[in-house]
């Protein structure tokens, strides 16, 4: 019956049994390498749940090795119990929470506007300032990413002592806004370089200026490069730490150093830490998960030509 | 002419605030300034004054001046004016916790740096996690061609491999560094013991706390150059390797003879970034082992970090960041001329 007409022939079936286990290896190495990426994660979120005891005996997985408790969860007051009660501690959390959000957003904002002005300019019209051309004008501005952030620390802390500026929201959104520009102007020069300078010619001819052909023909065709800019500054200043610990104390303290400060301390259980670290991780995984386009586009401006 | 007037009426204003301010600064007069505050917004406006300017004198020049000026100014403003103050910290001692102020005290600072063994010990550091960036790259490299192999469900992969990259140091520090490392309950040293490690103590002795920092900062950044040579490989046209396979090359010597050559110039530029940002590594540190065992893991950020939080010594922790900034300038350029002589297509 199982007369075929169409026989494999020898060779042809050690290759498809070659390639078969060839497949395996790879999805094999894949599952194993993401675990290694998500198993971190999933510990975090599962911590939240656990008691000590759950801890202590090294358990796994929710309701089969043990049964989830909000423990974690209530010690930072967002626990279905003690979501509608007063609590110092989700005050705390929640005032570190916007602290990180307003500088976050605002230095990325403040740098995707100034980044793609200069990023524009610098792809389209041939400038002199003194000494300096175009290309020694975007090296100025790229050379700024080889500057350690710890050389500029302690001269802007003397300084922001001095300006009254020292735990401010306003000094941390200078500061971060400095040290995405870089990124910024790198991603959004491949960005405008890949517009055809043709379109702005048309808009001139048709009576706009440079600014007007600027903002109504060529900003809407740059807008994926300017959100992947935006998106790649949200994470770095997310999760700066260095600056922020240095920088701020009181007020303008920032989730990475509420969380940093959390892990100093001995007695602190392992449940609430790991609610907090959670907590201060998940909008970047949502990030991750839903613009991870964006991000990638980000990664890779001017990487191939 | 009205362009001019603002740029040089504003420049005015801002040398007159700060040399009033220099003056009550130095005790001649009180005009009761509480903050350097009012230099600041002087100099503000004149960087306004100086934008608008431009497009009064020069018109239609001017507003293509306008696009990079504001950043240009920023960037300046916020660089250039902090360097220089930062090289007249350098060369003082300043304790900012001390009553006393700024003291100029000439190249002591050089002198201590000099015969500090820790500073000296942080930079030999920096070289050898630098090294563990080629490690990096051959694991990132590996990761990539998977990812580009044909496979079904390459986007979960893609961003389930991208998540480290997401996470703050500072939380990763604790969730793998404090909680799965732990020595008693930790899922990773539980494991260790499984193996047949006894007694795994990742922070323990100065070979292991180092390698294990290197393993944390590589799982966070592996997924960076993963996806910058992901880009790479899938800009290669693919009837390059494909003609490869016609010819009877083994998949082994086609990615040695076809694909690496091809991915040379990716690749360089993928470690360069790399390079940068590993010379900026501190945030795991200064949260894990604040530099131990012995200075064992420290990096010069980290140190620098100590020596401002444990002693406020402002001045001498300005020279260490200095110096390091030289040396990373000279090792830039040596190694951006090496990369251009490396990339360059050979003949």
């Amino acid at each position: 019956m199982s007369e075929a007409i169409f026989r494999d022939g020898e060779s042809d079936r050690a290759f498809t049994a070659r390639r078969f286990a060839g497949k395996t290896v790879i999805y094999l190495l894949l599952v194993a390498w993401a675990i290694v990426c998500l198993f971190p994660i999933y510990w975090t979120i599962s911590t939240s749940f656990k008691t000590a005891p759950n801890v202590m005996q090294g358990a796994l997985i929710p309701w089969v090795d043990y049964k989830p408790a909000w423990l974690g969860w209530r010690s930072l007051g967002l626990s279905p119990e003690t979501i509608g009660a007063e609590s110092t501690v989700r005050d705390e959390f929640m005032k570190r929470f916007f602290n990180s959000a307003i500088t976050a957003i605002s230095a990325s904002s403040i740098a995707v506007i100034l980044g793609s002005l200069a990023a524009y300019g610098l792809s389209r019209f041939s400038y002199r300032f003194g000494f300096m051309r175009n290309s020694d004008i975007s090296f100025f501005f790229l050379s700024q990413l080889i500057l350690p952030p710890v050389v500029l620390a302690l001269p802007f802390l003397v300084l922001y002592k001095q300006l009254a500026l020292l735990d401010t929201r306003i000094g941390l959104i200078l500061l971060y806004t400095l040290t995405v520009l870089p990124i910024v102007i790198w991603i959004m020069r491949d960005q405008f370089e890949s517009i055809p300078t043709e379109l702005e010619e048309a808009a001139l001819v048709d009576g706009l200026s440079i600014w007007g052909a600027f903002f109504s023909v060529i900003l809407p065709i740059a807008l994926p490069g300017m959100i992947a800019a935006f998106i790649l500054s949200l994470v770095l200043t997310w999760n700066e730490y260095f600056f922020a610990a240095l920088l701020t104390s009181t007020h303008a303290n920032t989730l990475p150093v509420m969380v940093a400060s959390q892990t100093g301390s001995q007695g602190i259980s392992w449940w609430s830490m790991a609610a907090l670290s959670f907590a201060a991780i998940v909008p970047l995984i949502v990030i991750g998960v839903l613009l991870e386009r964006y991000l990638i586009k980000g990664m890779t401006a001017g990487a191939v030509k | 002419m009205f362009g001019r007037a603002i740029v040089w009426g504003s420049a005015l204003i801002v040398a007159l605030v700060a040399a009033a301010q220099a003056a009550q600064h130095a005790g001649y007069i009180n005009l009761g300034f509480q903050t350097w505050r009012p230099t600041l917004f002087a100099y503000i406006l004149w960087a306004v004054c100086l934008c608008w300017s431009q497009v009064l004198i020069r018109g239609e020049h001017g507003k293509r001046t306008l696009f990079v000026l504001p950043a240009a100014l920023f960037v300046v403003s916020l660089t250039v004016f902090p360097l220089l103050f930062g090289l007249v910290i350098a060369f003082s001692s300043w304790n900012l916790s001390s009553p006393d102020g700024r003291q100029f005290n000439g190249l002591d600072n050089i002198r201590q740096m000099w015969s500090d063994p820790f500073y000296w010990n942080a930079l030999r550091n920096m070289v050898w996690y630098s090294l563990a960036i080629l490690v990096e790259y051959v694991i990132a490299f590996a990761l990539a061609l998977l990812l580009n192999s044909e496979i079904r469900a390459r986007k979960f992969f893609r961003v389930a491999f991208l998540l480290p990259l997401m996470l703050s140091p500072v939380a990763v520090s604790w969730m793998i560094g404090k909680s799965m490392l732990e020595i008693r309950f930790g899922p990773i040293a539980r494991f260790a013991r499984w193996l047949g490690w006894d007694n795994p103590s990742f922070f323990g002795s100065p070979e292991v706390a180092r390698a294990t920092i290197m393993l944390l900062d590589a799982w966070t950044f592996i997924p960076f150059m993963m996806i910058m040579i992901l880009a790479g490989l899938q800009a290669i046209p693919k009837e390059l390797t494909e003609a490869a396979k016609v010819d009877g090359a083994s998949p082994w010597k086609s990615f040695w003879e076809v694909t690496f050559p091809l991915m040379l110039p990716v690749s360089i530029t993928a470690i360069l970034i790399r390079i940068i940002f590993k010379l900026k590594l501190a945030d795991i540190v200064i949260n894990l082992t604040a530099g131990g065992p012995g200075g064992a893991t420290d990096t010069v950020t980290s140190f620098i970090f100590r020596e401002y939080r444990d002693r406020s010594n402002v001045g001498y922790g300005t020279l260490l960041a200095m110096v390091y900034l030289v040396i990373i300038i000279i090792a830039m350029t040596i190694l951006l001329k090496l990369a251009d002589r490396f990339a360059r297509p050979r003949t």
